[in-house]
């Protein structure tokens, strides 16, 4: 794998050996000596366009425990947002020889041109690029399901018949984009709800049910349930009257969560709105994956930069 | 393509080495074997089965995953990793028999000592092979040896496992071309 | 080089095969002819002799932004591309809406020599959309212009609109209108329907073009005034001037070249060489736009060629500005997606690249057909020569073009602007050269 850019063009078995190799890196987390020589040398560059400090912090521990050298590039407040652009910062980079850049940038697409514009010799990981991917939270997310589902027998496995249902703001996520591909990729049944506003205009090509009634999705007893976050800025745009009704109507309330089975996984990228998209009690129930997300996305992570950046240089996915 | 080992002689050269473990150890006490995947894994267990029959005490066996402490990572295209399967309760104050299939280099074992200082430390680290074929770079030797087979570095050995490969054999190819 | 040229054998927009004689700035002959003393002859066999091009869409970005486009620079490319007159889109730094600016440009236009430069005036002052320039004066001055446009904009305002539609009827002009609904496609980035959504770039929906030219077109009705929509881009927007044109309604429409050639899917590699406004469209919008183009329901082809210094598109596809140079490769993606796939002939070429686009602008001296007594602006095809169209092709001062390695059909010999060749044997001539060209031609128009 040369760059993780996106998982629509992750095929089934690249997904599963980065989630199995992404097991191994969780076995390592579970013993005292968390950390890994095998990056040794190499180093990483963290480049944020966006404040996301738990997306930095988990790719810092991660490229951390397997000893490389990590550099914290946080564009707000530098020479790049006083113009500086993306050319001569990544021709910067370059000269520092990172061997790994891991990008948050709020234009989709950035870290495509990042990795294809021949700036850089770097492998490339998306940490998020404006409402298009972020692959590493779908893979995460993926990790979180199967480890629920299958626990220690998970290596090798995928998601076959799992049924996902995906709530919020589908139109500007990028985390469900990339969870609606990996999915599908691994042979999980999604369905998105959201109000009509929130989902694009033309999702016939995407491989998931469209559903605007909370309820009735939930009415099938699905095996997960992914709250997304709704940004404070979508409330001027009107694309719904108000948090309220918002709430009311698309939010997983004490309710609604009581209906679930029990067995029904609840699971958030965070950071949660508490009382908007999700409430209290089921945040913090057992069925909640939110912190196995979190401590996930470390192995996960670890996983995509091992793949990345242990291998011989130059070498094509 | 010549076979230098068959399903007998290898069933031989492994009750041979179970011996010498329980002389060298005087008896099972704290024993664990760990292989080195893959081959290794499988072996591990055999000789795991093969001891805990003669010293009629159960003796452990488990996995140790080497990958991500090699050094010849970045000169090679990228290694899938294995699980690392400790049993029991860890290695601290035990005799840990590292098994692996084949001694050549000695990087893979230079790689599994520091994998296991990772894990605990152990009393003592011992080291048990079905083939050492020479060519050393490290100061590394084998306690226990299936079978010394001096080869040219253009030769292959193949080591078949039943568990991986079906069927049991050594063999040694390519040495003439 | 003498200043008559006789050119042999060429093939006439109609068909025809004919020798052309250039004579003091005109043509002088067309027909069988004998040979001319002291005419240097042009050998034009297999070459299409169209009347020289006209484009109602250019940015010159002179004054204002020269590291993109000078006037020199933007006629160079014009000439290249067989163009022998541009209409320069009115924002420019300071924006084209006094008379003082557009006779600026006028006179750029005059010393490059390249070819002419018609002024287009801005509709609104500084195209902020809020207060009429003085559409009067910019007509009344030496510049005489007759199109007003704050193209890169969309005059949103109704009243505003209704208001320019009426006013510049006082001197036969015409509101060329970028019809961008402009909430509808607030930080849109690309085409709105399944790939945006994929690439999770905002949209820009084809109501947001569609419902204003239907707004425009029925303004237009009520005043009894002429309306022309520039880079007509979707099968909606076909239909809405279809229906209008039906109705009676004065409106004319043009389409770019890339509209006739690129869709949506090129975006997806986010390469911003294919960022322009409007966005590129579907296969069935590209569909439609030939049809259109080939019925007559768009008039005019017309480039918008919108040149940008490299920083501008080296970035990440947000960043980037819009636009594509499109003067040096228009007669070749025309040909490439109406002649050769059979949709028009070459006498079509010449109305859609010539003669209407001139009627609407109401440029004289330009359009006129390959005849005798017509002004002496033409231009010489090879429509046999297929080539990668590379780097050595652009011959203005940027390298924005979507079509760099990309094998396009044709390739301008020559092209002649008032008698004098601005391109000769595949060549843009020197600036110099033209200039000492001209000023023979005039000693001796005035000896003779």
């Amino acid at each position: 794998m040369r760059h993780l850019l996106s998982t629509r063009d992750l095929s089934r078995d690249d997904a599963i050996a980065l989630l199995d190799v992404a097991e191994d890196m969780a076995a390592v987390q579970e013993r005292e000596v968390k950390k890994l020589p095998t990056l040794r040398g190499r180093t990483v560059v963290n480049l944020f366009f966006e404040d996301s400090t738990r997306t930095r912090i988990s790719f810092e521990a991660a490229a951390k425990r397997l000893s490389a050298d990590v550099i914290n590039f946080s564009a707000k407040g530098s020479s790049v947002s006083k113009g500086e652009s993306l050319k001569d910062t990544a021709q910067t980079l370059q000269a520092m020889g990172a061997d790994g850049v891991v990008i948050r940038h709020p234009s989709s697409g950035a870290p495509f041109t990042l990795a294809t514009s021949g700036w850089i010799d770097a492998g490339v990981v998306n940490a998020g690029d404006g409402t298009h991917e972020h692959p590493t939270q779908a893979l995460l997310d993926a990790f979180t399901m199967r480890r629920r589902l299958h626990g220690a027998a998970s290596r090798g496995r995928d998601l076959d018949g799992v049924r996902v249902v995906v709530v919020g703001d589908i139109l500007h996520s990028r985390v469900a984009r990339s969870n609606v591909w990996l999915l599908e990729t691994l042979g999980a049944e999604v369905t998105l709800v959201a109000p009509p506003t929130l989902v694009p205009v033309d999702v016939s090509g995407w491989p998931a049910v469209i559903e605007y009634d909370l309820d009735r999705a939930l009415a099938a007893g699905p095996d997960v349930v992914m709250m997304l976050r709704i940004q404070a800025e979508r409330m001027q745009g009107a694309f719904f009257p108000n948090s309220r009704e918002y709430a009311r109507t698309w939010g997983l309330d004490d309710h609604r969560f009581a209906q679930l089975p029990e067995t029904t996984m609840v699971m958030h990228p965070g950071p949660m709105n508490r009382g908007l998209e999700i409430a209290a009690r089921a945040a913090d129930s057992m069925q909640s994956t939110v912190r196995e997300q979190v401590a996930n996305g470390v192995s996960v992570r670890m996983a995509a930069l091992y793949l990345l950046l242990s291998g011989e240089r130059g070498e094509t996915p | 393509m010549r076979t230098v080992l068959q399903q007998a002689d290898l069933e031989r050269a492994l009750t041979r080495i179970a011996h010498e473990i329980l002389e060298a150890n005087r008896g099972a006490d704290d024993l664990v074997l760990l292989g080195i995947p893959t081959r290794g894994v499988a072996l591990a267990e055999r000789l795991a089965r093969i001891v805990s029959r003669i010293a009629g005490v159960d003796v452990p066996a488990g996995a140790l995953d080497v990958t991500m402490y090699r050094d010849d990572l970045g000169r090679n295209p990228v290694r899938a990793t294995h699980p690392t399967e400790v049993p029991g309760d860890g290695i601290d104050g035990r005799v840990v028999v590292l098994v692996d299939d084949v001694l050549y280099s000695g990087r893979t074992i230079r790689a599994a000592l520091d994998a296991l200082a990772d894990l605990g430390r152990a009393r003592a680290v011992r080291l048990a092979v079905l083939v050492d074929r020479g060519h050393r770079e490290f100061p590394i030797r084998a306690d226990y040896v299936g079978k010394n087979l001096p080869s040219s570095t253009r030769e292959r050995i193949n080591v078949h496992l039943a568990e991986v490969d079906g069927d049991d054999a050594v063999t040694i190819e390519g040495g003439d071309e | 080089m003498s200043e008559s040229f006789l050119i042999r054998g060429a093939t006439l927009p109609s068909g025809e095969r004919a020798d052309i004689l250039l004579e003091g700035g005109r043509i002088a002959d067309v027909g069988t002819l004998a040979d001319a003393a002291g005419a240097t002859v042009v050998d034009a066999d297999g070459l299409v002799a169209l009347p020289g091009l006209v484009d109602l869409h250019t940015h010159l970005r002179e004054p204002g932004y020269e590291q993109s486009e000078t006037v020199l620079t933007g006629t160079r490319a014009a000439a290249a591309g067989g163009f022998t007159a541009v209409f320069a889109m009115a924002n420019t730094f300071p924006v084209a809406d006094t008379a003082g600016v557009v006779e600026q440009e006028l006179s750029l236009g005059e010393a490059a020599g390249y070819a002419t430069v018609q002024p287009i005036g801005a509709v609104t002052v500084g195209l902020k959309g809020e207060q009429l320039a003085e559409l009067g004066a910019m007509a009344a001055s030496r510049a005489r212009v007759r199109v007003f446009s704050d193209d890169g904009f969309c005059v949103f305002d109704p009243l505003l609109m209704r208001r320019a539609l009426e006013y510049v009827k006082a001197f036969d002009g015409v509101i060329a209108q970028h019809a961008q609904e402009p909430r509808l496609t607030q930080g849109a980035q690309m085409n709105e329907g399944a790939l945006s959504g994929e690439l999770g770039l905002a949209g820009w929906p084809a109501v947001a073009e569609e419902s204003i030219i239907a707004r425009d077109v029925l303004l237009a009705e009520h005043v009894g005034s002429r309306l022309h929509v520039c880079h007509v881009s979707t099968a909606g927007s076909v239909e809405v001037v279809r229906w209008a044109k039906a109705r009676g309604i004065d409106v004319t429409a043009e389409v770019t070249p890339h509209h006739l050639l690129l869709t949506e899917e090129l975006v997806a590699g986010y390469d911003p060489r294919y960022k322009v406004n409007p966005p590129l469209r579907r296969q069935e919008d590209v569909d439609a736009l030939r049809a259109a183009l080939a019925d007559g329901t768009i008039d005019i082809v017309a480039t918008d060629h919108a040149p940008h210094p490299v920083e501008a598109k080296e970035c990440e596809w947000d960043a980037a500005a819009n636009g594509m140079v499109g003067l040096e490769s228009a007669l070749s993606v025309v040909q490439q997606t109406m002649v050769d796939s059979g949709l028009m002939g070459w006498a079509d070429v010449a109305r859609v690249l010539s003669a209407t686009p001139a009627r609407i602008g109401r440029l004289s001296g330009h359009g006129e057909p390959v005849a005798a007594g017509s002004a002496a602006e033409l231009t010489l095809l090879d429509p046999t020569a297929t080539a990668d169209f590379g780097v050595d092709r652009l011959a203005g001062r940027s390298v924005n073009s979507p079509y760099l390695g990309r094998t396009l059909p044709g390739r301008v010999v020559a092209t002649f602007h008032r008698g004098v060749p601005t391109v000769l044997d595949g060549e843009v001539r020197a600036s110099d050269e033209i200039a000492a060209a001209f000023a023979r031609l005039a000693e001796g128009s005035a000896r003779g």
